[in-house]
């Protein structure tokens, strides 16, 4: 039988319905292999939705047989698609290179619950992507905040419980506040699919609840994407949490919660609020550019290396907001690939300390100085990752700069402004990325007498597939760039 | 009439929420929180909330507060001092909370006929369930077949959180523990056990009820599992955690977990199989109602047994760490 229609939904409910089955693999190393395996089989089927939607092609879905706006939708078009290739891309990886530093920081018995979890977060993520109903989005929020609050408390390290504790509060602040926006715009439509609210909302005459669900709905969002300043759960939940489980989250969690952001805004209320683009603007643009100074001037002078990348994650962010603020094609192109780049080049780095991780107990700058004597490899994929974050030509990285620098050259007077902090904040970057290459080639060890070996080869092959990726995308971006491009004009035309 | 009374339970709601934002003392907090919720579920049922009332009188007022007891057990009673932010935190729920206020004076009048939620997606419900579904409650046929997919979320959002739980507190309890599993429970104090015996074939049985009868009166699996979850939580409290886990072992607990998730799953991979799409039971018999009823009947089923066997599952995992000393 042909497949090819349920693809969407099968995109969600493989990673889910593996979950509790991974739990049965109890003997050495299976959960692991099952929930690898599980986690490939998604990344294939957004492959293969993403070459499809690539052509042309926008993928529909009827839970249960029943028609939106009865029953529940599913879609997929280039913006799902981008995010879906980010997100099971991300969890195939990391998964395929966690086994080794997974070993070492969760005892056996607790593997299949921390594999299991895993796959829900995936199935989570995924399930939020894919969704075009917006109490359905909370649910599959539910399931990705739940499971990953148990992968970052995980680990051997227990401050990750008060961090993750925070974490927990804040992001059930932020599902609350979407769950009060979603209920104040259903009070006022009646339905719950997206694109029936859009068509809806224009009829309504009493605005003042779909104002205050707007507001509701972006902070929450904003709250959960780690958007400037809302961002304060971020570092100290990336910094404790077990190595692998950062790369997947800081990889495409926040993202998610961004394009929910995004899409929610340009397919619910754009088109339906008086002067709501313009509010939009005015709200997004100076927290994101607050956002790229801030983070990254406190990445500069941070001395942990993940809480250093952590910050740096929020400068991102920032970029990303900063590109969907400006409401034009350009701006929403640059954001979007900006989304897939950094994944790209976070993951990396990401994968690489990891790598760090599995001899050094302490991730503190001062304790790795002249790491690369030991872990060249490792320090060279960093560096590789690294240059992408900064911009550098050549990598991913500076092609999701270069457009978004080009979309902030047609915001008129403003263009300046925006051209210079853009520059400064990437200066910023080349110095906190600096002090990472410093500490790992040119200082000298703190202890000369220990002698540690390379990463685990695993763990070392999968850093560098993701940084020869980074390179590979700087040189042909055709593909990511055409769904980026194709996001954005959906985006504007609002339709689904 | 019925307005006096709910504008006097609100009003109760409100000085509890006070109460338990105000008192130091954790113990009091959470017998507030299940006072709390026992008049969130008077609430629902004025609001003709029937399978909502049942779920949050279970859950919320009962065995929530069961968990909340069994963590306190292992902490401290009494609140530690907070530095800073009660007072930020008090003015930012009030502007939020005026906010919203506000966004309230446009909206329709409560039970208003007229109102979008009235108009737009409730009638086809209503006049659709009998023809599509042959049975009365429409509750029931959106949960378990128009948003199906939503409900098959929550039960793996349940999920979530008893491996969360099994997880992060499932690690061997240190050495040295005080922790005698024999001697817990109130087998020494005559009149609770007497009652609370009687009582519980009584729960389990009406658990079984609300299961079965979800189609034509309130209820369900969630509300079912809660139910039959919360009867076994009794039975350890009388007779102790150790005969409980005799009674359901830790294994079968988790095979109803897991069991449960996946014969919802399994529910609709085989609709797929047989040519529909995700969920969609019509065609799991020749007739789409008796499909329809099929299907319900069977995930209702899987929504049971996941939501009593995590329920269970989060209960041992706090009762069986070790007392505090």
């Amino acid at each position: 039988m042909d497949l090819t229609p349920h693809l969407p939904a099968l995109q969600v409910i493989v990673p889910m319905l593996f979950s509790p089955l991974v739990l049965l693999l109890k003997p050495r190393g299976l959960a692991w292999a099952g929930a690898t395996a599980v986690a490939l089989l998604s990344f294939a089927i957004a492959l293969n939705m993403a070459i499809a939607v690539a052509d042309g092609a926008h993928f529909k879905y009827d839970m249960g047989g029943w028609e939106a706006p009865y029953g529940i939708e599913l879609s997929v078009g280039a913006f799902s698609a981008l995010l879906l290739l980010i997100v099971t891309g991300a969890a195939a990886a990391a998964l395929l290179a966690s086994r080794p530093s997974v070993d070492r920081q969760i005892e056996l018995e607790r593997q299949p619950l921390f594999y299991s979890a895993w796959l829900l977060a995936l199935a989570g993520l995924v399930g939020i992507v894919v969704s075009a109903d917006a109490f359905n989005i909370f649910v599959f929020m539910e399931i990705s905040s739940l499971a990953s609050y148990v992968l970052i408390a995980g680990g051997p390290d227990r401050r990750a419980l008060p961090a993750v504790f925070k974490y927990l509060i804040m992001g059930t602040i932020g599902a609350t506040f979407y769950l009060i926006g979603v209920g104040l715009v259903y009070m006022m439509t009646g339905t719950l699919n997206l694109a029936d609210m859009a068509a809806r909302i224009g009829g309504v005459t009493d605005i003042n609840p779909l104002l205050v669900a707007a507001g509701f709905i972006t902070i929450g969002l904003a709250l959960k994407a780690a958007v400037f300043p809302l961002h304060v759960w971020v570092p100290n939940a990336y910094a404790h949490a077990p190595h692998m489980v950062t790369v997947f989250l800081a990889a495409c969690a926040t993202k998610v919660a961004i394009y929910v952001l995004i899409r929610f805004d340009f397919w619910v209320f754009q088109a339906n609020l008086e002067q709501h683009a313009l509010q939009f603007s005015l709200f997004l643009m100076p927290l994101a550019l607050l956002g790229i100074l801030v983070a990254s001037a406190v990445a500069v002078f941070e001395g942990h290396i993940k809480r250093l990348l952590a910050m740096s994650s929020v400068a991102q962010i920032g970029y990303i907001v900063l590109g969907a603020s400006f409401v034009t094609e350009s701006g929403l192109t640059a954001a979007s690939s900006h989304m897939f780049n950094h994944a790209l080049a976070k993951g990396g780095l990401f994968l690489a300390i990891a790598g760090l991780g599995y001899h050094y107990r302490d991730l503190s700058l001062a304790q790795l100085a002249g790491a690369a004597r030991n872990m060249p490899w490792t320090a060279a994929a960093m560096v590789i990752c690294g240059f992408s974050l900064i911009g550098i030509p050549g990598t991913a990285g500076f092609i999701s700069k270069w457009l978004l620098i080009n979309a902030a050259l047609d915001e008129g007077r403003l263009a300046w402004v925006l051209v210079a902090i853009i520059l400064v904040s990437s200066l910023m970057a080349l110095a906190y990325v600096w002090r990472i290459i410093e500490t790992l080639y040119f200082k000298t060890p703190v202890d000369e007498e220990a002698v540690h070996g390379e990463a685990p080869l695993q763990l070392l092959l999968v850093t560098w597939l993701v940084a020869i990726a980074n390179i590979f995308f700087g040189l042909f971006p055709q593909f990511p760039l055409a769904l980026s491009s194709a996001a954005a004009q959906l985006l504007l035309r609002q339709t689904l | 009439m019925i307005i006096i009374f709910a504008l006097f339970l609100l009003s109760l709601l409100v000085i509890t929420a006070l109460a338990i934002v105000r008192t130091k003392n954790l113990f009091v907090a959470v017998m507030l929180t299940s006072i709390f919720s026992l008049l969130m579920a008077a609430n629902f049922f004025i609001l003709d909330a029937a399978d909502v009332a049942l779920t949050e009188a279970a859950v919320g007022a009962g065995i929530t507060t069961v968990i909340f007891l069994s963590a306190l057990a292992l902490t401290v009673e009494r609140e530690k001092k907070v530095r800073s932010g009660r007072r930020l935190a008090m003015v930012v729920v009030a502007i939020l909370a005026t906010i919203m206020i506000y966004a309230t004076f446009d909206k329709p009048r409560l039970g208003d006929p007229e109102a979008p939620v009235h108009q737009h997606l409730a009638p086809w419900y209503l006049e659709n369930t009998p023809v599509l579904m042959d049975f009365p409650n429409v509750v029931t046929a959106v949960l378990g077949s128009f948003r199906g997919y939503d409900t098959l979320g929550e039960v793996f959002v349940v999920f979530a959180a008893s491996i969360g739980v099994l997880f992060i507190l499932g690690v061997k309890p240190p050495e040295g523990s005080s922790y005698d599993p024999e001697a817990s429970g109130l087998r020494h104090h005559l009149i609770p056990q007497v009652v609370g015996r009687l009582l519980i074939p009584f729960i389990v049985l009406f658990g079984l009820y609300v299961q079965f009868h979800g189609e034509y009166g309130p209820g369900g699996g969630f509300q079912a599992g809660a139910l039959i979850a919360s009867g076994v939580i009794l039975y350890a409290l009388l007779e102790g955690e150790a005969a409980a886990l005799r009674a359901v072992p830790q294994s079968v607990l988790m095979g109803l977990v897991i069991g449960g998730a996946c014969l919802y799953g399994a529910v609709g991979i085989v609709c797929v199989l047989l040519g529909g799409n995700f969920l969609e039971y019509s065609v799991l018999a020749s007739d789409p109602a008796k499909g329809q009823q099929l299907g319900i009947l069977l995930i209702e089923a899987g929504v049971g047994m996941a939501v009593c066997g995590a329920l269970l599952t989060i209960f041992h995992a706090f009762a069986a760490r070790p007392m505090r000393s």
